[in-house]
């Protein structure tokens, strides 16, 4: 992919961004903020390519850091939220 | 030349159905009802991201020439699985599993800010090290020819590590400071401005540099400057500021997200970061929004250190009423609306569950109770929502401040836990006062006001003091909230 459309995913994502994001109810920024760092974890993508490549030891083993701690955000960010969202409920009638 | 990580179109369909899912996580927060969906579509297009990585880039190594015999247009080209690779890879998945998972089931909703720093910290020192991995083995991530690594690639890692590392040490300071491990206070360096745009314009110019000169130690210079910049940027920021900046770094999070799915050309990585990138920044402006201040000043700090030295002389001795816990027990069960204005004192207290047997006690005598939630009480965006729906207090009896402002005119008891700037009138009335402007809550409009409070002394986090202590129809329960609210639990019977 060259950069223009690279560019073009980038921008659009943020304008996509803006929107969905004021649409989400204020009680719930606390576990909008837990699943954003959790998703912003598929930062794993590098990790996992850096730590399955040959070439450079030193390379691969801060890949696989990395994989652990991402790993660590990912597990723990959506369970944490999954913990939250649980707690949210409506009046019992 | 920059096909690096897209070649096969299923691969790319695959990033793009991953970010796809995410964009869905976050449409699933806008109501309550359809936010455990959204959290799953967020769980599916992390599997999508990390099983497509994994059957693309397994770890594999090439199979010595003798196995080429017979395939001989293939030479060059026969991998095998590298299962011992593989095995570290996996292996590193399950430590960080089984440490996010024990993390999140142990941690305390009250010290929820604590943990969403320390994530933030991960997500950073993560960027930070796939960074550094992508500028040793470039070739890994095709963004190198002849040990070259490409121009626009340098500027996208150089920034991706930069963030990274800002991210890293500002959510370790910002979690020092929510944890009780370092002082709230602001912490002032003389010059601060001037050290920190410098060391700014330093990382921007070594960047530039680095596009002639991809030396070890530009590399190395960029990531060290930007971890000190990350420190240097939260020491001045005090407590109470926290929610600001704790969104910040979550916007920092997925800006360096995004960097490094620039250089790694992957689409889940740039929707991802162009998602947390913009949902961390419209939370900041949400929070400073609500306490009127820019983003600038919040970000420069010291607020509530040195400039409120002009107020604390004019203050003095008021009359004010104290009431017992029989006093308020007996208001409420008389009221026929009580409006409960939670405050970061509640959570410190630990008085959510307590506070929610109150309000069960008062509506099994008919008085009708609701919830008023200001955005910036507590240390994070939605803080009291989330340590209220733990005490099981339905979400439909909790409101926002402009949704129920217009209540308390017509409200017999207004009662304040834990909460001061976000009631203090000074902010519609008094244009020299530090919070002037920020939206408040009109509790003073109530026919009863009660204040708990632990003493008469301290004053906000503003440091400014509260006409709603001395009116005529307030009364001061001064006590620890949680005990307070025991006592009137007891006394409503």
């Amino acid at each position: 992919m060259d950069f223009i459309s690279t560019l073009s995913i980038f921008v659009m994502a943020c304008f996509v961004g803006y929107y969905v994001v004021w649409s989400v109810t204020p009680a719930l920024h606390t576990p909008l903020m837990a699943v954003t760092n959790a998703i912003s974890s598929v930062i794993i993508v590098g990790a996992l390519v850096a730590g399955a490549a040959a070439g450079s030891p030193v390379a691969k083993y801060l890949g696989l850091a990395a994989v652990v701690l991402a790993s660590i955000n990912i597990f723990g960010g959506f369970a944490v939220t999954e913990r939250m969202l649980a707690m949210y409920k409506k009046k019992a009638k | 030349m920059h096909e690096a990580v897209a070649v096969n179109p299923w691969v790319a369909l695959a990033y793009l159905v991953a970010g796809v899912c995410f964009i869905l996580a976050l449409r699933g927060l806008s109501s309550p009802a359809s936010s455990r969906q959204g959290n799953r579509y967020g769980m599916i297009g992390m599997g999508i991201a990390v099983v497509t990585t994994l059957l693309t880039h397994a770890p594999a190594v090439q199979l010595p020439p003798e196995a080429c015999v017979g395939k001989e247009s293939f030479c060059g080209h026969v991998f095998q699985l590298d299962y011992g690779a593989l095995a570290e890879i996996l292996i590193a998945i399950a430590i960080g599993a089984v440490i996010g998972v024990t993390t999140s089931r142990r941690i305390k909703m009250t010290d929820m800010p604590q943990l969403v720093a320390a994530f933030h910290s991960l997500v950073g020192l993560a960027a930070v090290l796939v960074g550094w991995a992508a500028y040793l083995n470039p070739e890994a991530f095709g963004i190198a020819a002849a040990g070259q690594i490409f121009l626009q690639s340098r500027v996208e890692m150089g920034l991706g590590v930069a963030i990274g590392a800002i991210t890293f040490s500002g959510s370790v300071i910002a979690f020092a400071k929510l944890n009780g491990n370092m002082s709230g206070k602001p912490i002032l360096l003389p010059a601060r401005h001037i050290i920190n745009l410098g060391t700014l314009a330093a990382i921007l110019g070594l960047i530039g540099y680095f596009l002639t000169d991809q030396s070890l130690w530009v590399f190395g210079v960029v990531t060290l400057l930007a971890f000190a910049i990350g420190f240097l940027l939260i020491i001045p920021i005090g407590g109470a500021d926290m929610p600001v900046v704790v969104s910040m770094l979550n916007s920092y999070s997925g800006w360096a997200a995004a960097a490094m799915g620039f250089t790694l050309h992957n689409t889940a990585m740039i929707i991802t970061g162009a998602l947390v990138g913009s949902s961390g920044a419209i939370l900041s402006y949400i929070m400073c929004n609500a306490m009127n201040r820019s983003f600038i000043s919040v970000i420069a700090g010291g607020f509530g250190a040195s400039d409120s030295g002009g107020g604390g002389a004019a203050k003095v001795d008021r009359p004010w009423k104290r009431g017992s816990a029989d006093d308020a027990a007996f208001l409420m069960t008389q009221a026929e609306q009580v409006i409960i204005v939670p405050g970061y004192g509640m959570a410190v207290a630990q008085a959510q569950h307590i506070l929610r047997e109150m309000t069960d006690k008062l509506k099994e005598k008919g008085v009708s109770v609701k919830f008023a939630i200001h955005p910036v009480a507590g240390r994070m965006p939605g803080h009291m929502n989330v340590l209220l729906a733990e005490a099981n207090v339905p979400y439909d009896e909790v409101f926002e401040l402009e949704d129920i402002n217009s209540e308390f005119a017509q409200t017999d008891v207004a009662f304040i836990i834990g909460a001061n700037d976000v009631v203090n009138p000074a902010a519609k009335t008094d244009k020299g006062s530090p919070i002037y402007g920020m939206p408040v809550f009109d509790v003073e409009k109530a026919k009863t006001v009660l204040f708990i409070k632990r003493s008469m002394g301290g004053v906000g986090y503003a440091g400014v003091d509260n006409d709603v202590f001395y009116m005529d129809n307030t009364m001061m329960l001064l006590a620890d909230a949680k005990k307070m609210v025991e006592e009137i639990v007891k006394a409503i019977g």
